[in-house]
């Protein structure tokens, strides 16, 4: 709780004119709407390239000969480029965590050396004056491949009998992990009732409407490398061209203005990024590359490939007595650099079952490398499916005992007031509010006149279903999370304010906006603590060169980590303000305050100077300032977590459908969120990012899926195959609120982007399952489709 | 993915159009609305030397009535009819259809013309076509030919139109007291091409239903007539057996969006919803 | 007479260009490339996510399905110039307050579609806007925000006409 009460009752937010709490709109939307933004997307820069990669048709085989020569001398081609041009100027990497214990992984190349080992991995590049150009020459590389036996099937990749995708490797074992808490097997002895399942989660990928864009621009004059990179992550992107173009870091920077989307698609290094930096580095030019539609989908991360099998023992009661998963999930022939692709596999292992008070938990991990797109963190890390699992079993448990499954979770949930908690599986969890959020959601969607109408309906032979899920997300990481492991990857965050002699402040921060609204938040924050009206405020992101070394966006951690140095910073910046107006004044800085821009007194209110006289002096007129004093009108304050490895959020969804059990379709009719992040700054974005979260959740449930055949080929790879949700079938989404703040910070704030992707396919799940109920089917498999549920009802 | 080159030219008209696409020989395409052609380009699913652009020749661009059939000139925007009054009044099925194609940017562009010419399985306006009993006009050096509809889808994207051919027009039978239509079809999405659908037109005669005519799109390589289905509706009312005449009729294929099963089952279920509006629509 | 290359003269944003264009180049590229207009977004290449959409002759269209050749003699519009000219001001108004995008890369395409929408259906139902919508991709708001703020500008619309 955060209780840093003065004597007055109120907390350091409560600042006169605050903006936090307030829905003000975002500083930059202005451009979005205009079409004046600047995507990386828009680039040009004076003698800029285009390249155009070849991509193996293949999932599995040795390349045996590349030959570019007629490509080389096609029209307006520049080069042609394949490993062993890049070999001297890029070096390869490992995409392993020291702290994911046995964690292993190959030597990846930013273009194959000898073996593509997924359909789309590049294995030639070539760079022209037009992209279209580099196109026509692409096709002119001649590749000569054997063609290997593929390895699809995660039960296959571990048979013993198949060999190791990668030669240096005894098998195809990426990552095990096993967790055995309380004693399970005495807990599924004393229960009641026993459920087992076998969940299957659908492999899907982001789709972000930018596709991944990058200009490397090597500068031989100035020896510097400057890229221009759709990405979440600078200062780390920073790091590894460093590290891998053999430069010093400061020799490289990065720039990221605008980004369409991204959702931890652009978190990653992808070998084609590396080959265009190292490109631009040999051709001393700057070079371009954006991943068109059928690219993203075969090389953009992939997520959430699982098959769990699960089980849950309950007495009569409803009391949760043990529960027990093993899942198995297929990455692709590389674990991903330098995040891990054993994080997923972790998340879900560890959150599995952690909302309820039950210390009997056993969970074991396999990850497995195939032959498909390669796969990691993307929005909501591991939660829809540990969620999938935990409330599916839940409400099958709920269902076979014939108790509602609101009072089910009631029974199980942790009790509000048993925090600080650590789950069985070892999450320490500061706050959270389970049962508040429960009873706001009930409330909210009126929960029993929809039990009622649920009930009237299907007396006409229509079928409505009510689905619900508690869900924990991960946010506000600390160095627990990457730094531990060795990865270039800073927990902490830092901002620098800036006064201008206009009294405007200029906030210089290492966090990303990436449409989430982090700009807005973090102007309303510094708004707020040092006392401007928020157009006072000039946000600066997404420029190495210009912004405190910081960690990005990622893990919902812009608001609450970014946001606190943000805070901190416009305190230390007033306090320095105020030592100069109080020379000026001839008072104690400390009797005075900054509120709305200008100087007042503390306890009255009343205006003593406007905030720009105080700068115009300390800037123009340090004569009038007492000897030895010296006016410092920057400040920069850092934040990271210390107490807690993470901020974890929680919060409860429900969905409310409608299955036409002639035809298998869904019908979307109603969605609820309710949602607690601690403290708000910005309710409607928050709100936003809630709504945008669940619709992203609830494209896997009903829809998306990467289809692979068994010659790992992967068959929809483009936008009329692959169906991302569209308008015409989302519902309209409420989202509800409760606030518990975290002690780690001033401002309290926890994250909240994941939300609503981390429970809504268990929603969706929960409520198509809960329609069919009088039938007795169920499934358990997503997508969805009219075919499962159709099969699942025995009607084909 | 940008398209391979090719070469551009605009026809000045359709005879223009058609020495063009001969001196081609066969290595040319016909640029109507695009909107199939171009994606492909880009896909480079298709690297055609020249396009040959017939976008602007008034003469393909007009709706008539001609007799007793309604004439829609190939390059009639799929927005256009779906908006004319005369294709409200004379040909209401095809507005209806045209609700379902795509999205309106598409069908602002998007041809009556191109859509019979491409012949995709999965498109409502060839098995709207059949379903009328229309027929296409086709413009060729030697002159202009008339084929009926059924003879003219052949199979996967194959139509009777020659290399050098170009469609001109097609015309279909006006609705008169005694029209009855039925539409429907299922879509993951809207716009979407349908996992299976239904075009239907008869004749109401007294309390029974004449001259019935079931074509199913979506599920096989053309627009399919369900005829046993027909029959037997022709025949009396509505019964299960129906359904299961359907199921000699119809042998869909399977994807990655359906299974043959779910195709047949959602026949099943579209033939009895496309019937019933049969029996209660009358202009 | 064909060609590989063509030249082509346009009204774009109300001022004559001329432009000399490679025949396989797509009104969209011609658009972002050669005049600089990078408002305009390219998403997917084959038509269906939107993000392209534009107006030519004053009709939307995707500026990706187009070959800039065929716009010779045609008047093509761009977010940018319907920005500045203030035909959409209240519609980008309510997009802001509203919170009707997040990063941004769909709006264009979305606020070309909905002025259409309600240039031929002054009070569209949710439903109805939902509908019109359902050919322009967003990945981050969801929707429910878009409809949202093409709702309430319809209704500010039918209030000052009314």
């Amino acid at each position: 709780m955060n209780e840093r009460r003065n004597e007055a009752g109120l907390t350091p937010l409560d600042r006169p004119n605050s903006y936090i709490g307030r829905s003000v709109p975002r500083p930059n939307l202005g451009r979005l709407v205009q079409g004046r933004a600047q995507f990386v997307t828009d680039i040009t820069l004076p003698r800029m390239a285009h390249a155009a990669f070849v991509r193996s048709p293949h999932a599995h085989a040795r390349i045996k000969t590349i030959d570019t020569a007629i490509a080389k001398s096609a029209p307006g081609v520049y080069a042609a480029f394949t490993w062993h041009d890049l070999a001297g100027v890029c070096t390869p990497w490992v995409g392993v965590l020291s702290h994911l214990k046995g964690l292993k992984s190959a030597e990846q190349y930013p273009l194959a050396p000898d073996r593509a080992c997924w359909q789309g991995e590049a294995v030639a590049a070539v760079v022209a004056r037009t992209r279209a150009l580099a196109e026509d020459a692409a096709e002119l590389v001649t590749v000569e491949y054997e063609e290997l036996t593929p390895v699809v099937d995660p039960h296959q990749a571990l048979d013993p009998k198949t060999p190791a995708i990668h030669p240096d490797h005894r098998d195809n074992l990426a990552f095990e992990r096993t967790i055995d808490a309380g004693n399970v097997d005495q807990g599924f002895r004393e229960a009641d009732v026993i459920i087992e399942s076998t969940f299957d989660f659908n492999r899907h990928t982001g789709v972000t409407l930018e596709p991944r864009a990058i200009v490397a621009d090597w500068n031989e004059g100035e020896e510097r490398l400057t890229v221009y990179q759709s990405t979440q992550a600078l200062h780390m992107m920073k790091a590894i061209f460093a590290k891998h173009l053999g430069l010093a870091e400061h020799q490289v920077r990065v720039v990221c203005k605008d980004v369409g989307g991204s959702f931890g698609i652009k978190i990653h290094v992808y070998g084609d990024d590396m080959a265009v930096a190292a490109m631009s580095k040999i051709l001393k030019r700057p070079i371009k590359y954006v991943a068109d539609r059928i690219e993203s989908f075969v090389t953009d991360i992939h997520a959430r490939d699982h098959c769990v099998r699960a089980k849950i023992g309950v007495k009569q009661d409803g009391a949760i007595t043990a529960w027990e998963i093993d899942d198995l999930t297929a990455i692709g022939p590389y674990s991903v650099y330098p995040r891990s692709s054993g994080i997923e596999v972790n998340q879900v292992i560890n959150l599995t079952a952690s909302a309820y008070g039950c210390k009997n938990y056993r969970a074991h991990a396999r990850v497995a490398f195939t032959n498909k797109n390669v796969m990691c963190q993307y929005r909501a890390v591991g939660q829809p499916v540990a969620f999938g699992v935990t409330e599916g079993l839940l409400e099958m448990a709920a269902r076979r005992l014939g108790i509602d499954p609101i009072a089910m979770r009631r029974k199980n949930l942790v009790p509000d007031e048993s925090y600080p908690w650590t789950a069985p599986s070892g999450l320490q969890f500061e706050k959270l509010s389970h049962h508040a959020c429960l009873d706001k959601l009930v409330q909210m969607m009126k929960y029993e006149e929809l039990r009622r109408e649920q009930a009237q309906l299907r007396a006409q032979n229509v079928h409505r279903g009510i689905g619900f899920s508690t869900f924990i997300e991960v946010t506000n990481p600390s160095a627990a999370f990457y730094g531990v492991g060795g990865a270039p990857i800073t927990a902490q965050d830092g901002a620098t304010l800036r006064l201008d002699v206009k009294g405007a402040v200029f906030c210089h921060i290492g966090v990303a906006d990436t449409g989430q609204g982090a700009e807005a938040a973090i102007a309303q924050i510094v708004a707020t603590s040092f006392g401007v009206p928020i157009d006072m405020v000039r946000v600066i992101m997404g420029d190495t060169d210009h912004t405190p070394y910081g960690g990005g966006t990622w893990a919902s951690r812009a608001t609450g980590i970014g946001g606190e140095a943000a805070w901190q910073a416009g305190k230390a910046l007033r306090e320095n303000v105020l030592m100069v107006a109080g020379a000026m004044l001839q008072t104690e800085g400390k009797t005075l305050d900054i509120r709305n821009g200008a100087i007042v007194d503390k306890d009255t209110g009343r205006e003593r100077l406007p905030l720009a006289e105080v700068a115009r002096v300390a800037y123009y007129r340090a004569d009038t300032l007492p000897p030895g004093f010296q006016a410092e009108f920057v400040v920069t304050r850092h934040f990271v977590p210390r107490q807690y490895p993470f901020a974890f959020t929680n919060g409860h969804q429900a969905c409310y459908l409608e299955v036409d059990v002639n035809t298998g379709f869904v019908k979307l009719l109603r969605h609820w969120v309710v949602e607690d992040c601690g403290t708000v700054i910005n309710p409607q974005l928050v709100d936003e990012q809630t709504r945008g979260g669940v619709v992203q959740g609830i494209g896997p449930a009903l829809f998306e899926h990467c289809v692979y055949d068994a010659q790992g080929q992967m068959l929809n790879a483009n936008m009329a195959d692959y169906l991302v949700p569209m308008a015409a079938e989302m519902p309209d989404i409420e989202v509800g609120h409760v606030a518990t703040p975290t002690a780690e910070s001033e401002l309290g704030a926890k994250g909240t982007g994941e939300a609503g992707t981390a429970g809504a396919p268990a929603v969706v799940l929960n409520a198509v399952n809960d329609a069919l109920a009088p039938f007795g089917a169920q499934l358990t498999a997503m997508p969805l489709t009219p075919d499962r549920i159709l099969k699942a009802l025995g009607k084909i | 993915m940008k398209p391979a080159p090719f070469c551009y030219a605009k026809a000045r008209s359709l005879k223009h159009a058609l020495e063009l696409l001969g001196q081609a020989n066969g290595e040319a395409r016909v640029l109507a609305g695009g909107q199939s052609l171009i994606a492909a380009l880009n896909l480079r699913l298709s690297s055609p030397r020249l396009l040959v652009d017939i976008n602007g020749l008034a003469d393909l661009d007009t709706i008539d009535l001609d007799g007793d059939r309604l004439a829609l000139g190939a390059m009639v925007r799929q927005a256009a009819a779906e908006r004319s009054p005369a294709v409200i009044e004379h040909a209401p099925l095809i507005v209806q259809a045209l609700s379902h194609v795509a999205h309106p940017a598409i069908r602002n562009r998007g041809t009556i013309g191109g859509s019979i010419a491409l012949a995709d399985p999965a498109a409502e306006l060839p098995a709207c076509l059949v379903a009328l009993g229309g027929e296409v006009e086709i413009a060729g050096s030697a002159g202009r030919r008339r084929v009926g509809a059924e003879d003219f889808f052949k199979g996967l994207y194959e139509t009777d139109l020659e290399p050098g051919e170009v469609l001109a027009a097609v015309r279909v039978p006006s609705a008169t007291r005694a029209s009855r239509y039925g539409f429907g079809e299922f879509a993951r999405r809207k716009g979407d091409y349908a996992l299976v659908g239904l075009c239907a037109a008869a004749r109401a005669s007294g309390d029974k239903l004449q001259d019935v005519r079931l074509v199913f799109f979506g599920v096989g390589l053309k627009p399919v007539r369900a005829r046993k289905a027909e029959a037997e509706i022709e025949g009396g009312p509505f019964e299960e057996g129906t359904i299961s005449a359907l199921a000699d009729d119809l042998d869909p294929l399977e994807d990655i969006q359906a299974s043959k099963a779910l195709r047949t089952h959602l026949a099943g279920v579209l033939l009895k919803r496309v019937v019933q509006q049969l029996s209660e629509s009358g202009s | 007479m064909s060609a590989l290359t063509i030249e082509v003269t346009m009204i774009v944003n109300g001022e004559e260009i001329r432009e000399t264009v490679e025949a396989r180049k797509t009104l969209v590229d011609f658009l972002r490339e050669d005049l600089g207009l990078t408002g305009t977004h390219v998403g997917c290449e084959h038509g269906i996510c939107g993000a392209c959409t534009v107006r030519v002759e004053g009709e939307i269209v995707r500026g990706c399905l187009m070959l800039a050749a065929q716009c010779d003699g045609k008047r093509v519009e761009t977010i940018e110039g319907v920005s500045d000219s203030g035909e959409i001001k209240d519609l980008q108004a309510n997009f802001v307050t509203r919170n009707a995008l997040q990063c941004g890369y769909c709006t264009p395409g979305f606020l070309l579609t909905a002025q259409d929408l309600l240039a031929r259906n002054a009070m569209p139902s949710r439903d109805e806007i939902r509908e019109f919508i359902s050919g322009n991709y967003c990945r981050c708001t969801g929707y429910h925000a878009i409809v949202d703020a093409i709702e309430k500008t319809a209704e500010a619309r039918a209030g000052r006409n009314s």
